[in-house]
């Protein structure tokens, strides 16, 4: 009896058990909603940013994992997604098509490049691929017209925030636009709170990039020093510049070429005209023509632009007049290569090795092909003098050439060269702007150690220095 | 007038570009500069084959040494360049699949294609690979241990040579106190420290130097560009 009743509470008993689960999970599922979202215009930008800020009860913030911001797409934006997927299941369809005629289509062929050259008669070919591109293309179309019966979702998720913040900077909006965004609550099952909308917000472009203020700040400050320092040697103040090595010996092994009877190789690097270690590497360049024409030394500059080619030959062709030996000058020499990384490095290299120029000068971008080159030209016994600024190459360049020119003293080659005094002006306003920098470091260094002992302030200006200050 | 214009034109157009880092109104001028720039760039590429097929045609028709070479470069000029304008071959695109020439000229199954990836880049990367080669016969040069220089140049390379590889872990039972030596702390130590430090001194260098030879080229200082006006 007592059995049969048990039996009969269990019915009800389970159906409460379930409930309450159901309810417990609902509650734990579905995280509060976020309240008072808004959104503004970014301020002091170029009109792409824009601010979403919100409020959540900060007891809550344990039960989260954060929050989930979406942006409604434009109208542009739709009607972009609506043809972009309609082309993307065409394109799917109309490939897998392809693909499955031509694996039919000969008993070896698994790909285009088979069909291609397949073991079909030539005078089946035609037929056959016409067909299967007929086929393709109907059900191309049929999987278009799918696509588009297919809903679009209006609001997207654009980005997350950690369950502590309270704003999210929304980035690459278009200028002048009206924009919606709306902000969800991510519970710790993944679950999603109730969305709420912020009221829409117009981008606006403003004056001046508030975030670039330092930097402004920093450029503006360095170039007037310069221009202060080359006004200060136009003024006969005497600068004492000191000796480069690599740079005094670029008459020696232009002479040694002279010589020898043997080419100058000059390599402007890789990039185009407007890298500025190009820039840089045909200002070099003009310096070497200069005592290849007086020195009466054969040069060559390969080029991996064409671009570069033009200038390059501007800048010989200027020299050898400034030498008082325009007849000397040979445009052919200066000729352009490839684009190419490796077909450029196969030309030069193979030309190393033949003709054994007795200097190979590298100025200017250099990326894998550097050790190729330096290591050829040091196989063949050349005088190497290299010059970048590119980090990473520098200790294959030490490794394999007589003298490199690292970092800054790639940029003062030009000024040391010539002499000038107002050139010579701009390296003295160069070392200025380097102490100022040393003078952040000493003062950053010095905030962030006395910050570390527990003093707020200096752990405040350290923080203030490095991400707001030095951000850009 | 002939060295006066083309200053005036490199300064504006290098002023324009910077200020428009920095005001948004400017920007539309900024990236104007940079299309003229991509447009230029574009004339000169003509130049550019112009001048590579007038060189190789030079070599050949003087009969100079190595002018073999120089007809496989035309004739590899050429097939490409008639494979890849006509679009030989080429298999329609998804969208446009009832016109012909609407796939895309290097698709895999073109004679482009093909050419490319079957002969091309293999080519390309048997040259990317010899660079193990010359890595190796640079290292043993810079490592010789000739003064205290390069002593420790060769420790340091040799630490860190270790330490990415698998005998990192010999080091591991190292006591606790001791755990500054083990490979892989060393190895992360001269990485995060001493060698991003100096990579940073460059760095900044080369920053304030870029700024003095930008400086130099926008205010006619420094005009490579102008050749023998």
């Amino acid at each position: 009896m007592i059995f049969d009743g048990c039996r009969l509470m269990a019915g009800p008993a389970l159906v409460l058990l379930l409930t309450w689960c159901i309810a417990t999970n609902g509650a734990l599922g579905a995280p509060p909603a976020p309240t008072d979202v808004t959104a503004e215009d970014f301020p002091w930008d170029d009109g792409t940013n824009a601010n979403v800020r919100w409020s959540f009860d900060t007891a809550g913030s344990d039960a989260i994992q954060g929050f989930r911001i979406y942006r409604r797409l434009t109208a542009d934006e739709l009607a972009k997604e609506r043809v972009e997927r309609r082309v993307k299941a065409a394109e799917t369809a109309f490939d897998t098509s392809l693909k499955s005629a031509l694996e039919t289509a000969t008993s070896e062929a698994t790909s285009e490049e088979h069909y291609f050259v397949g073991d079909d008669t030539p005078q089946d070919r035609p037929t056959k691929r016409q067909a299967a591109i007929d086929e393709a293309t109907k059900e191309a179309l049929k999987a278009a017209a799918a696509a588009d019966g297919e809903p679009l979702f209006e609001f997207r998720a654009i980005g997350r925030a950690e369950p502590d913040e309270r704003s999210f900077k929304v980035t690459t909006l278009a200028r002048s636009s009206s924009y919606e965004f709306r902000v969800t609550a991510l519970g710790i099952d993944d679950s999603e709170s109730e969305a709420v909308d912020a009221a829409p917000v117009t981008t606006r472009r403003h004056a001046f990039v508030g975030e670039r203020g330092f930097l402004a700040a920093f450029l503006f400050g360095l170039c007037a020093i310069i221009v202060g320092a080359i006004a200060l040697a136009r003024g006969g103040f005497r600068m004492k510049v000191r000796r480069i090595a690599g740079l005094d010996a670029l008459d020696e092994a232009i002479g040694r070429a002279t010589e020898m009877g043997r080419p100058v190789l000059f390599i402007p690097g890789l990039q185009d005209m407007d890298n500025v270690l190009t820039v840089a590497g045909v200002t070099i360049l003009s310096r070497v023509a200069r005592t290849a024409a007086e020195y009466d030394a054969r040069l060559e500059v390969p080029t991996a632009r064409s671009l570069v080619m033009t200038a390059c030959r501007d800048a010989v062709q200027g020299a050898y007049y400034a030498a008082g030996r325009p007849e000397a000058y040979n445009p052919e020499a200066i000729r352009y290569i490839t684009d190419e990384q490796f077909g450029y490095v196969a030309y030069v290299a193979g030309r190393m090795v033949r003709e054994k120029p007795a200097t190979c000068i590298y100025m200017g971008q250099f990326y894998a092909e550097s050790l190729l080159l330096s290591e050829n030209g040091n196989a063949i016994h050349a005088i190497q003098i290299a010059g970048t600024a590119e980090t990473s190459q520098l200790p294959f360049f030490v490794a394999a050439c007589d003298y490199t020119l690292i970092g800054e003293e790639f940029f003062a080659a030009s000024a040391y060269l010539s002499g000038e005094p107002a050139q010579l002006g701009s390296l003295f306003g160069q070392d200025i702007g380097k102490m100022i920098a040393v003078a952040l470091i000493v003062l950053g260094v010095t905030l962030a150690t006395v910050g570390a002992f527990h003093v707020p302030a200096a752990q405040r200006a350290a923080d203030y220095l490095a991400h707001t200050v030095l951000k850009q | 007038m002939k060295r006066t214009v083309p200053v005036i034109i490199a300064s504006a157009v290098g002023f324009v570009l910077v200020i428009a880092f920095f005001i948004p109104r400017t920007q539309a001028w900024g990236e104007t500069a940079v299309l003229w720039f991509n447009i230029l760039a574009a004339v000169a590429f003509v130049l550019g084959a112009g001048n590579l097929i007038k060189v190789q045609l030079e070599s050949i028709s003087a009969r100079r040494p190595g002018w073999g070479f120089a007809l496989v470069t035309l004739v590899a000029f050429f097939t490409m360049f008639i494979a890849g304008m006509l679009k030989i071959g080429v298999f329609p695109a998804g969208q446009y699949p009832e016109h012909a020439w609407s796939g895309k000229f290097d698709s895999a199954g073109a004679p482009f294609g093909w050419m490319y990836n079957y002969i091309f880049s293999p080519i390309t990367a048997t040259m990317f690979a010899s660079l193990a080669f010359y890595v190796a016969s640079a290292a043993f040069r810079a490592f010789r241990a000739k003064n205290v220089e390069a002593i420790l140049l060769l420790g340091t390379a040799f630490v860190v040579l270790i330490g990415n590889t698998a005998m990192a872990r010999l080091t591991d039972p190292l006591p606790e106190y001791l755990a500054f030596l083990r490979l892989d702390v060393l190895v992360a130590n001269l990485m995060s420290y001493v060698a991003t430090g100096v990579t940073r001194a460059i760095t900044i260098g080369v920053a304030v130097g870029v700024a003095a030879t930008s400086l130099r080229i926008l205010l006619g200082i420094d005009r490579p560009y102008l050749g023998r006006l």
